[in-house]
Parts: structure tokens; C-alpha cells; sequence
């Protein structure tokens, strides 16, 4: 059949490049191997020359698939099953980008990309090992590109084309007799961006991430050229592009942080979910295998480890990369990425380089050169290998607790994760967070090699006493009283404060006296710094979070169960202010923006000493991509030393429609009157009161009824409708008990007399808009924020620092 | 350094020792009601059959509803929080907690939407059908 408005060019070109970078990458591979085992230096620049070719034309292609399906999607072209699933034209255009890294296969493209780019850096600025760093970054480009193939070799299925078509994937054939399926509404639209996803943190964290998975490439291609070559000259080439990762990958890790933390409904900035270990470890093995290639540069030892490190690194992204996209993560995870069955093929991805690279480390171990010797435990470089080592366990328990549906998968176990899966995280890694905190703060002020004691001593020392002060009035006056978890967790989280500061006192003080000022070559310290003030900020933000939206109504409470009792909804009637521990807050009213499928809730905190108004707006959005419900976007109010945090976890719109009407009751003072929830008392009936006057303009009189309504439930309210006169004219002022849904106002002086009133009474489901509550009080989340940005900025510092005098040496010498 | 390193690797095998003993254990319904008190895992869903009780206005931290395994068991399960949103839609809760008194204490619920993130490819074949016939 001919189907009208397609456009199939562009998918075929698309399609053509990928196939093509596979070809391109496969040639790059050979020849940058070739050349690397090559010893005649004419056929080695001959190789070289093809495998530069070859490189070039696989950018070009993954370039020009990137800038096809950019095209693609931005021109609304829905005959192709990618654009149609994860954009609309209705879409903000600047989530264009976010719906081409929505799916896995525009991932996959940005993982490509970036090694494009890092490759190139490495041909133009490696020297001699350019082709076997080369040949193992061209094979994972080879692996890469087979993701987005989507050829059949043999019935077994290779990746997915990013530019499949509608029509051969979408299970609807009804649609497709049609020639004009394109003109179909949904079709025409487009299936959209999950609006959960339409947030600018998910235009900016992918990229950033996805260099920092990629970037952890060039220290594992690097440790294998110098087993291939059984040349260890590689590591300082290589610490730079450590530090590189641990300046990006952190950076992407902590905007993810940033981004749970401001948008999304999971209560706070890191949940130890899978997948955000997933990212966390890679970096972790990185930043251990930074100080290993450190610690062989300065002393020779820890080489070993040094390779093993690099190596597992990137074997850890493919494995996350794993976990995370195969599905396995299921029921661990409130992520679900895409299940494109592509499991046995990622498995492939991760053995094919793991396996191989820990046979040739073995099979060279004998010939790496280690010194038999023990370090002096008065050396900077034992406590930098121990340091290193603590990294490494962390991350190896971090990812065995991840693995626990693998484990389940292969062993036919199953086992599901503790009770409460994030203190099983927390009470292990506190004591990692105390280790690490220490070393940091002491390893500088060890020299290599060795360290005279009583040197040492003399120059900790003043450091340690300050930070000893310092931990000591936090920890006395910080009013940091955790006890949920019991005693002896609340006291590492107090050994652990001082371990932060010692961190940061002790690096601080290093900057005078080891460095003597010197920034230049302060990376380390710096990164120190940022590290010690992020671990202050975790400490202290996450041990006094506070629940400000405890249950304090007074509405009809259940008993709290034994041992458990979180209570930390609140409910709020529109317009009924609340009391919520040091302010009181009003729901006063929502708006729809329908542009961003938002509904926006304006809440008015006002603190109870009158110091303070302000408004936050969280929002929920309307889910869409055939899911109902809503998802909630939290709102923040930022002081510098809190943050007050909020989200919606339960709303309910109020009825629509009003259709009942005001009955008619006719009372006097001490008269009472039902209605459907309990009883209407008319206490009195007042003149001329300060109460009454506030509610009249200038120069109204008026009466207002004084009357008491109580509820089955025994609560009490009270309220008071209005009538004023000013020459001839009645202004009506009814007043509404929305908890009760009640309107009463006045109607008319009763007809039958004796004093009675007649009062108009509603029972109005409409004011009814409720929603529920989370409120948090994070303290001092800035600490952490301001330090992971000054430790990014210690790690670029320590990278230009090392590139630089790597230059220098290479001109001199 | 070489006692230092071996003690801290011992350490760490401890720790995932001791996490062992703290992990909880799939189970069904009828096996998780044998073990009143022990904390297990249940992947049910919610049985839409029977009444489901939750009422923001008097209490957002009380949900109680009825939940039914693959085996057509079902038990009552009471959870001291705001309901998740499109809990009813969810074909697959993760519970965590412990029966008590015949009851499912839950700490916990994990839902998982048929299309929540993902890209079914079958609910979107049925959501674009559907308008289309």
C-alpha cells in the first residue's frame, strides 16, 4: 500500500548511518590494532592513516544519525515510531532534546557521541598511544553501534533502529489499511514526552551523565594498551582523564541529586535506589583508581590495583547499564526503563569486555612491576592505597545489594531487600563516610615514602584540636537527636560529623601549611574541601530532616501502630488555615496550566511569631502516554541555612457543578437547626461589635448573626453571616464552614415575627477542594550542594594542574 | 598494609554477611500468613472486589484495602501513609512489611504501572486502536 505525507528518506538515510558507523568502527577497530602490533614504523602511519579514516567517517555517521533523528523529531515526522513516542507538537520546544534521550536508543546515541568526541581528543593530544587506547575505544563503539542496528543475524535480533517505522512497529492494523493513518489524531500528535520527564533537568542531566559513563572508557582503554604493550608508562597519561570522570560523573550523579530532589516526589535528594547507585559506583571505582594512579606515580606501588581499578570502572557502567535496561530491576526500582528484550545482548556487552581484560590481567600479573617492600605506615601512599581500598568495598557492597534480583534470577532465590532498604544502605556507608572523612583529612600531611613522626604529629595536631571544637559544638549544640535507628547509630552519625569537619578543618589548614598558598597545585585539597562540606550537608540535612506536615489537625486520629507511625500527611481544606509546627498554612487556590499539564496549588505559610509570608507553588502533572492520575513536582522555599520542602501527595477537586440551594430556616438567639452532619446553634444575634465592624465598610451598619455549628464528631465551629445597609441598599456577607462544606446566610426578617430570622443554609460540595500534604524541613542542604560544586571544581583544578606540567615536561624533555 | 587491607576486606564480607540475615524473603500470601511477625515481601494486586477504605479528610495516614496474589489469596492490608496514586490501575504492588493479627502491616508499597515509564508497546498499540475504531 502507498501511504500518504511519509517521509522515508530520512529514515533510510538514518538508517544507512548506523549501519555504516557499525562497518566504520569494526575497520577503526582492526587497523588501530594493527598499527598498535605493528613494529615497522611505515606500515604502523599506514595503518594509522586508515584507522583515522575510518574513525572520522564512523563520526560523521554518528553524527549524522544524531543530527537525522534531531531532524525528525523536531519536524514532527510520526511516520517514525521513535518521534511519535516520545514527542508531540504540542511539546515546549525546548524539550525536543529531552524526548531524544527519553528512549534507550537515543542513550545509546549520546553514549556514542561523547566517544566520538573523546576519541578525537585522544588522536589529537596521545601521542604513542593513540592506536591500542584507539583500538579498545573503536571496539566499544563497535558494541555500541550493534544497539542501535536493529538487524536480525541469524533470527536473533541486534539492538534497535532508532528509525524503525510506525507502522512495522505499533501492533495496530486496523490503522494501517488506512493511507492516511498520519492525518489520525494520536498519530498526528504524537504520543508525547512522559510529562514527568518534561522538566529542563532532563534536558541538561542526560548529556552530562552520559560523558561521564563514556569518559570512564579512556582510563580502562589505557590500562589495557599497557597490558597489551606490558608498558606501564600509561597512568600519568591517564589521571587526568580520572579526574576528568570524577569532575563529570560527579557532577551528573549530583544534578540527578538535584533534580529527585526538586522535582520529584521522592522526599528528598538521594533514595539509594538502583538506579542511582548505578551511577554512584562507577564513580566511586574511579575515584579509588585516581588515587591508586597517584600513589604509582609518586612511589611505584599499587600499580596492580591501579589496572584493576580502571578495569572494573568501565565493567561497572556496563554492568548498571545492565541492570538498569534490561529490566531485571522491576521490583526494586520506582525507575522502569524500556524492556526492549535487548538483556541477552547487554549481558554480551558486559562479559565481552570484563572477561577478556581480567584474562590478560592475570595472564600479565607476573610482569607488573610491584615492589615487594611494605610502605611505611608513615607514608602518604599507604593511606592513600587504604583510602583507595575503602572506596572499592563500598562500592562492591553497593552493588551486591543492587544485584539482589540478579542473584535471584540465577540462583532461583528469593530474596527481596531488607524491611527498610535505605537504612540497610545508610548504616553501612556512615561508617565508610567516618574512614573516608579521616583520611582525608590526615593523608596530606603524610609525605611518600616516609614521614618523620613527631613532623607529622606537630603540623596534625593543631588541625585535629579545632576540628575536634568544632565537631564538638555541633554535635552539643546542633540538636542532632536521631534516635529512630537506635543509639549506636546516632553516635556514628556524631563520629561521622567530626569526621567531616576534620576533612575540611584539616585540608583547609593544608592549603598554609603544605601548599603555603600555592593554589595551583590545590586540586586535591580543594576536592577534599567539597567532598568533607557535602558529607557536613548530608549529615546534618538528612539527620534533622524534620516532618512539618505532622498530623496535627486534630482530625479524628487512629491509633499509631506499635512501632511505626510516620503521620506525615496533613490534609488541608481550601481556604481553612492549618496549623503546622512554627507556621500556619492556607491552601488558597489552584490554577491549570495547560501548556505544561501542570495544576499549580498556592499554599501561604505564615509563621506564627508574624515574621514571615510566602507562597509556595508545588504542582502535580497530569501523567499522560495512556497512564491516569497525576504526579506530583515538589516546591521549595530556600533560606540559606534551611530548605522548607513540600509536595502534594493527595488531591480532590472539589464537585463542579453546585446545584443545591439555600434551605430556608427561620431562628432566634438560642434557637438551633439541623443539618446533615450535625447541628447549627444561632448564639445570639450582634450590634455593633468590634467583630461585626470589621466586616462592614465605611459607613454600612449591619447585624451579624453569632452562631456555633457543631459536627457528629463533637468538633466545634463558628461563624457568623453578615447583613449590612447603606442607604436603602443590603449587601448579603454569607460565611462558609468549608470543612463542613456549610454556607449560611441571611435571608430576611421572618414573616411569622417574634424576633425570629430567617437564614438561608447550604450544603455545598463544590468548596470541598482538599488536598494532602508532605512537608519536610531539610537543614543546611546548601552545605551539601556548595560542596559537591567546590570538589567538581578541586577535581578540574587537579586535571588542568596535571595536564599542564605533563605539557611542560614534554617540551623540555 | 597488607593486614590493614585483608581486615578491611574481611570487614566488608562481614557486612554482607550481616545483610544477609536482614534481607526479607519473597513470599506468597498463604506462606507470609504462617510467619505472623517476620518481615517478608509480597507482590500482589489490589483486590477491586472487595471495599477499599481511605479518607484524606478524616485521616491521609490510614489506607486499608484488600490485596490478592497470582494464587487467588488475599489478605487485608493496612498502610500508615497517603494512598499512591493510581493504586487501583497498578497491576503489580510490592508490599513490604509483616502480618499482624491477620492483617498486612505495610511499610512500604512499590507500584508498577503498566505504562508508567515505559514504553509498552501494547498498551500503546491499544490506546491508539482504541481511538481509532
Amino acid at each position: 500500500m502507498k501511504y500518504n505525507g511519509e517521509h522515508l528518506l530520512w529514515g533510510e538515510a538514518g538508517h544507512f548511518f548506523a549501519v555504516l558507523s557499525f562497518v566504520a568502527s569494526l575497520v577503526a577497530t582492526i587497523s588501530f590494532f594493527k598499527s598498535s602490533r605493528n613494529n615497522l614504523l611505515a606500515e604502523q602511519q599506514s595503518w594509522i592513516k586508515l584507522a583515522r579514516i575510518s574513525f572520522f567517517i564512523e563520526t560523521a555517521c554518528v553524527f549524522g544519525i544524531f543530527g537525522l533523528m534531531y531532524f525528525i523529531i523536531s519536524h514532527h515526522y510520526h511516520e517514525y515510531y521513535y518521534a511519535w513516542n516520545h514527542s508531540s507538537r504540542s511539546l515546549e520546544k525546548k524539550y525536543l532534546f529531552a524526548s531524544f534521550w527519553e528512549g534507550q536508543e537515543g542513550s545509546f546515541m549520546l553514549w556514542n557521541v561523547w566517544h566520538c568526541v573523546l576519541g578525537w581528543i585522544l588522536i589529537w593530544r596521545s601521542k604513542k598511544w593513540e592506536a591500542p587506547v584507539l583500538s579498545v575505544i573503536s571496539f566499544a563503539q563497535v558494541c555500541i553501534s550493534t544497539m542501535l542496528l536493529g538487524i536480525y543475524f541469524f533470527g536473533w535480533k541486534t539492538g534497535s533502529n532508532p528509525f524503525a517505522l510506525l507502522r512495522n512497529e505499533l501492533n495496530a492494523p486496523v490503522l494501517f489499511t488506512n493511507p492516511d493513518y498520519l492525518q489520525f489524531q494520536k498519530i498526528y500528535e504524537g504520543n508525547d514526552l512522559n510529562a514527568a520527564l518534561q522538566n529542563y533537568w532532563m534536558v541538561i542531566h542526560p548529556p552530562i551523565l552520559f560523558l561521564g559513563f563514556a569518559s570512564t572508557v579512556v582510563p580502562f582503554a589505557y590500562a589495557i594498551a599497557g597490558l597489551m604493550k606490558n608498558d606501564h608508562s600509561w597512568v600519568k597519561a591517564a589521571i587526568p582523564w580520572a579526574a576528568f570522570t570524577g569532575a563529570v560523573l560527579g557532577t551528573g550523579v549530583m544534578m540527578g541529586a538535584a533534580w529527585a530532589y526538586e522535582s520529584l516526589n521522592f522526599g528528598g535528594y538521594w533514595a539509594w535506589d538502583p538506579v542511582e547507585n548505578a551511577s554512584l559506583v562507577p564513580w566511586l571505582v574511579m575515584i579509588g583508581g585516581l588515587h591508586t594512579a597517584i600513589v604509582y606515580k609518586n612511589s611505584g606501588y599499587s600499580l596492580k590495583a591501579t589496572y584493576i581499578f580502571f578495569i572494573l570502572s568501565f565493567s561497572l557502567v556496563l554492568y548498571e547499564t545492565f541492570l538498569t535496561r534490561s529490566g531485571i530491576l522491576g521490583d526494586t526500582s520506582v525507575h522502569a526503563f524500556t524492556e526492549l528484550d535487548m538483556s541477552t545482548q547487554l549481558i554480551c556487552f558486559v562479559l565481552i569486555f570484563f572477561v577478556p581484560a581480567m584474562v590478560l590481567y592475570f595472564y600479565r600479573s607476573k610482569k607488573i612491576p610491584s615492589i615487594h617492600k611494605e610502605e611505611s605506615s608513615y607514608s602518604r601512599e599507604f593511606w592513600m592505597f587504604i583510602g583507595a581500598l575503602v572506596l572499592f568495598l563500598s562500592s562492591i557492597i553497593i552493588t551486591a545489594k543492587t544485584s539482589v534480583p540478579v542473584f535471584n534470577k540465577i540462583f532461583g532465590t528469593k530474596v527481596a531487600m531488607p524491611e527498610d532498604p535505605v537504612f540497610s544502605y545508610n548504616q553501612v556507608q556512615v561508617f565508610i563516610a567516618i574512614i573516608i572523612g579521616v583520611l582525608t583529612a590526615i593523608t596530606q600531611y603524610f609525605k611518600y615514602k616516609n614521614t618523620h613522626k613527631k613532623v607529622f604529629l606537630k603540623k596534625i595536631l593543631p588541625p585535629t584540636i579545632i576540628a575536634l571544637i568544632i565537631s564538638l559544638c555541633i554535635s552539643l549544640i546542633g540538636n542532632i537527636n536521631y534516635q529512630i535507628k537506635g543509639v549506636g547509630f546516632m553516635i556514628a552519625i556524631h563520629i561521622a560529623m567530626f569526621a567531616a569537619v576534620y576533612g575540611l578543618v584539616a585540608n583547609l589548614a593544608y592549603l598554609w601549611i603544605g601548599l603555603k598558598g600555592k593554589m595551583k597545585s590545590a586540586g586535591a585539597s580543594v576536592a577534599h574541601i567539597g567532598f568533607a562540606l557535602a558529607l557536613m550537608g548530608i549529615l546534618i540535612s538528612s539527620s534533622r530532616k524534620t516532618t512539618l506536615s505532622e498530623n496535627t489537625t486534630g482530625i479524628a486520629l487512629l491509633p499509631k501502630s506499635k512501632d511505626y507511625d510516620p503521620q506525615e500527611n496533613i490534609t488541608l481544606f481550601k481556604g481553612v488555615q492549618t496549623d503546622m509546627g512554627r507556621y500556619d498554612v492556607t491552601y488558597a487556590g489552584d490554577s491549570v496550566n495547560n501548556s505544561n499539564h501542570k495544576k499549580y496549588f498556592e499554599l501561604q505559610f505564615a509563621s506564627k511569631d508574624g515574621r514571615e509570608k510566602f507562597n509556595i507553588y508545588p504542582d502535580l502533572i497530569k501523567n499522560n502516554k495512556g497512564a491516569e492520575g497525576n504526579s506530583a513536582n515538589p516546591d521549595n522555599k530556600h533560606y540559606w541555612n534551611r530548605d522548607i520542602f513540600v509536595y502534594v501527595s493527595a488531591a480532590q477537586n472539589g464537585e463542579q457543578d453546585d446545584t443545591s440551594q439555600y434551605k430556608p430556616v427561620a431562628m432566634k438567639a438560642g434557637d438551633s437547626a439541623f443539618f446533615s452532619n450535625g447541628i447549627i446553634v444561632l448564639n445570639k444575634v450582634e450590634k455593633n461589635t468590634d467583630s461585626l465592624n470589621k466586616k462592614l465598610l465605611p459607613g454600612e451598619v449591619g447585624i451579624g448573626m453569632n452562631m456555633t455549628i457543631i459536627s457528629k464528631d463533637g468538633m466545634h465551629y463558628k461563624a457568623m453571616p453578615v447583613v449590612a445597609l447603606k442607604n436603602d441598599a443590603l449587601r448579603n456577607i454569607p460565611d462558609t464552614i468549608i470543612a463542613q462544606s456549610l454556607v449560611i446566610r441571611f435571608n430576611k426578617l421572618s414573616d411569622a415575627g417574634g424576633g425570629k430570622i430567617e437564614l438561608g443554609i447550604k450544603e455545598d460540595k463544590s468548596i470541598q477542594s482538599i488536598i494532602t500534604l508532605k512537608v519536610y524541613l531539610f537543614p543546611f542542604i546548601n552545605v551539601l550542594w556548595i560542596g559537591i560544586i567546590i570538589m567538581v571544581a578541586g577535581f578540574i583544578m587537579s586535571m588542568v594542574q596535571r595536564i599542564r606540567t605533563g605539557f611542560k615536561m614534554a617540551v623540555s624533555g | 598494609m597488607h593486614i590493614v587491607a585483608l581486615v578491611l576486606i574481611a570487614l566488608a564480607i562481614a557486612t554482607l554477611i550481616s545483610f544477609m540475615g536482614d534481607v526479607t524473603m519473597y513470599e506468597t500470601i498463604a506462606s507470609a500468613k504462617q510467619k505472623p511477625g517476620k518481615a517478608v515481601t509480597l507482590i500482589a494486586k489490589m483486590d477491586k472486589a472487595q471495599p477499599f477504605n481511605y479518607n484524606p479528610i478524616k485521616n491521609p495516614n490510614y489506607l486499608e484495602f484488600t490485596a490478592i496474589d497470582t494464587l487467588g489469596n488475599s489478605i487485608e492490608v493496612v498502610y500508615h501513609n497517603t494512598k499512591p496514586t493510581d493504586m487501583e490501575k497498578s497491576e503489580r504492588l510490592v508490599l513490604k512489611g509483616k502480618v499482624e493479627d491477620g492483617k498486612f502491616e505495610c511499610k512500604d508499597i512499590l507500584l508498577k504501572c503498566p505504562s508508567k515509564y515505559k514504553d509498552d508497546a501494547n498498551a500503546n498499540a491499544k490506546n491508539v486502536s482504541a481511538s481509532v475504531q
